[in-house]
């Protein structure tokens, strides 16, 4: 397998607090990789750390065989963060073009590659809408559509699907698939377990280890449980 | 291209955000006006002590919009010491002595324009010689107040609303999480902090032009020199308070703290700058002002309004401001490493 994206040794304290310890991974090409954990876990810094906008202490991130953080890689990365970073004064239209420009997406390209992720994410009718006025939901599903623009080699979502609909959730599961079918490579972090499920493989993180990964299947036969939940608690050691 | 992009989305950000607008283009005018009505208002009609004024001349005094009191000698001292009149004249023999009390300038110059009145009746008149003395009590002939801190005033509100409102929007991109976002693009950080002058500049020149004009044209400031320096001046003086701004929201977490810099930032200024008189303080105060940019900002705008001067004056001003921006510039670039190495 081609590893699209590594993490190698990555341990990271702030202050004293050590949030990350020894973490290593390897996610393929066409795969989706769900990180595990209850919040507090450190899934937001080490995406942020494969991203590239936070340095590790120690250790390294790699996306398709360059080491991050690299100006030229973002290029190849779609990220959503867990807050929304949208400006509020602006319309979903404007949000979506700021970002387009950055990413020198070019007139025809931007106005088709604006109506592709807006469709998607079911938004098209808001377009012009401040986002301002947007609910919570909302704002989750522009944030995937911003990351979606690029039309990035690589997506990285933290808690795509929270305050989002069981609906729309689906909708949105069914694109991330059409994603990966294309070969693109996605990392999402959770800690709602039923979601875990849809992962191709998943990682658990727990005070700064990953205590297990494989194939939501596997997992559930090594812990021999028949949840995900159940599986993280026997991980953690609650069964013991 | 990545700097149009950050131009067009402020400026888009502005025309939404109307009070922000307003706030920097109407606040700077209201409150100047509000000092303009303080410090330059209506002509004033003095009250004169008249010590041994023979009767003819005080007939030509008459004439004018004084109110006349006649004292004795200690009497008449003791009276504009308290300020209950506003200048005392003494005929010594043939020599006219006249003593204003000073403190206010336009009140001086309501003295001065009756005394002149006064004169010009009287020289064709009589063959009396009228040749007065003047001296002050306190302060000196110099212009009005307000044409005195009027162009000190326009550098402070230009420096002061360009602070503010830079250092809020830069803080709010860092408290919405959009800086953040921003630098997952491959968007370079010196991008970003050009992005940011050149959008902010655009609003920063109408402001500066603003002010200069309502100062100069509508409250009829003192003008000796060109309207184009003090632009210049102002423009220079906005770029190094945006760029202080945004420098300094990087320590502030909130818009409430970004507020809490005025104090600390601004008001030390305002002092320092040149709007009070600071010849008497000793000489390591007066150090104090050479690190800040408005003594600068400010001291060029008065040589060229009140004194008319050309850029040979006021170019080391000049320099120096731009120094300041373009330290403040780099050391945004350089903050910017916190959030993200490359």
């Amino acid at each position: 397998m081609e590893a699209v994206i590594e993490v190698k040794g990555m341990a990271h304290s702030f202050g004293d607090e050590a949030v990350l310890k020894d973490i290593n991974m390897e996610i393929g090409r066409g795969e989706i990789y769900g990180l595990l954990g209850p919040s507090g876990a450190g899934k937001t810094t080490l995406v942020k750390m494969i991203v590239g906008i936070m340095e590790a202490d120690t250790g390294e991130a790699w996306v398709e065989g360059v080491k991050m953080p690299s100006l030229e890689q973002m290029r190849k990365v779609g990220y959503m963060a867990q807050s929304d970073a949208l400006y509020s004064e602006l319309s979903a239209r404007e949000n979506l073009e700021f970002f387009a420009s950055i990413y020198g997406l070019k007139s025809r390209k931007r106005k088709e590659r604006i109506e592709d992720v807006m469709r998607v994410v079911g938004l098209t009718e808001h377009m012009d809408k401040p986002v301002r006025n947007y609910s919570g939901g909302m704002k989750r599903r522009l944030s995937l559509a911003i990351a979606l623009l690029h039309e990035p080699d690589v997506l990285i979502l933290d808690e795509p699907t929270v305050g989002i609909d069981p609906v729309l959730r689906q909708s949105i599961w069914a694109e991330l698939y059409r994603w990966k079918d294309k070969g693109g490579s996605i990392i999402v972090t959770t800690h709602v377990m039923d979601e875990a499920d849809k992962c191709d493989r998943l990682a658990m993180l727990r005070d700064g280890y990953v205590i297990a990964s494989g194939t939501p299947i596997e997992l559930k036969q090594q812990a021999d449980v028949d949840s995900i939940e159940e599986a993280f608690l026997a991980y953690g050691g609650a069964r013991s | 291209m990545n700097v149009q992009a950050i131009t067009v989305r402020i400026i888009r950000q502005f025309k939404r955000d109307k009070r922000s607008l307003a706030l920097m283009l109407l606040a700077p005018l209201l409150v100047l006006t509000l000092m303009w009505l303080v410090l330059d208002g209506d002509r004033y009609e003095p009250t004169l002590a008249f010590v041994n004024v023979p009767e003819q001349m005080t007939e030509l005094f008459k004439e004018q919009d004084v109110t006349i009191k006649k004292m004795g000698p200690t009497e008449a001292e003791t009276a504009l010491e308290e300020m209950k009149v506003d200048a005392l004249i003494h005929l010594n023999q043939s020599d006219v002595n006249i003593t204003l009390e000073g403190s206010d300038p336009s009140t001086n110059q309501a003295v001065m324009g009756a005394v002149q009145k006064a004169m010009q009746n009287a020289v064709p008149a009589q063959s009396m010689p009228f040749n007065p003395n003047f001296s002050y009590l306190h302060g000196s002939d110099e212009l009005g107040l307000f044409d005195n801190v009027g162009p000190v005033l326009i550098g402070f509100f230009v420096f002061f609303f360009v602070f503010i409102i830079g250092g809020v929007s830069f803080l709010r991109e860092r408290t919405q999480g959009t800086l953040e976002r921003i630098l997952s693009t491959p968007l370079k950080r010196w991008e970003i902090v050009t992005g940011y002058v050149s959008g902010f500049g655009l609003f920063t020149i109408l402001q500066t032009a603003l002010i200069a004009f309502f100062a100069i044209y509508a409250l009829d400031v003192w003008m000796a020199g060109s309207i184009w320096y003090v632009l210049l001046i102002s423009i220079l003086l906005a770029l190094t308070a945006l760029t202080l701004g945004t420098l300094l929201s990087a320590f502030a977490n909130n818009e409430f703290q970004m507020i809490q810099f005025i104090p600390l930032v601004i008001v030390p200024q305002v002092f320092f700058s040149g709007l009070f008189n600071l010849d008497a303080v000793a000489s390591w105060i007066k150090m104090i002002g050479q690190i800040m940019p408005l003594t600068y900002g400010a001291n060029a705008l008065r040589g060229v309004m009140i004194r008319g001067e050309g850029f040979a004056d006021i170019q080391m001003d000049v320099y120096v401001l731009l120094g300041f921006a373009a330290s403040f510039f780099i050391l945004n670039i350089v903050a910017l490493k916190k959030h993200r190495k490359l």
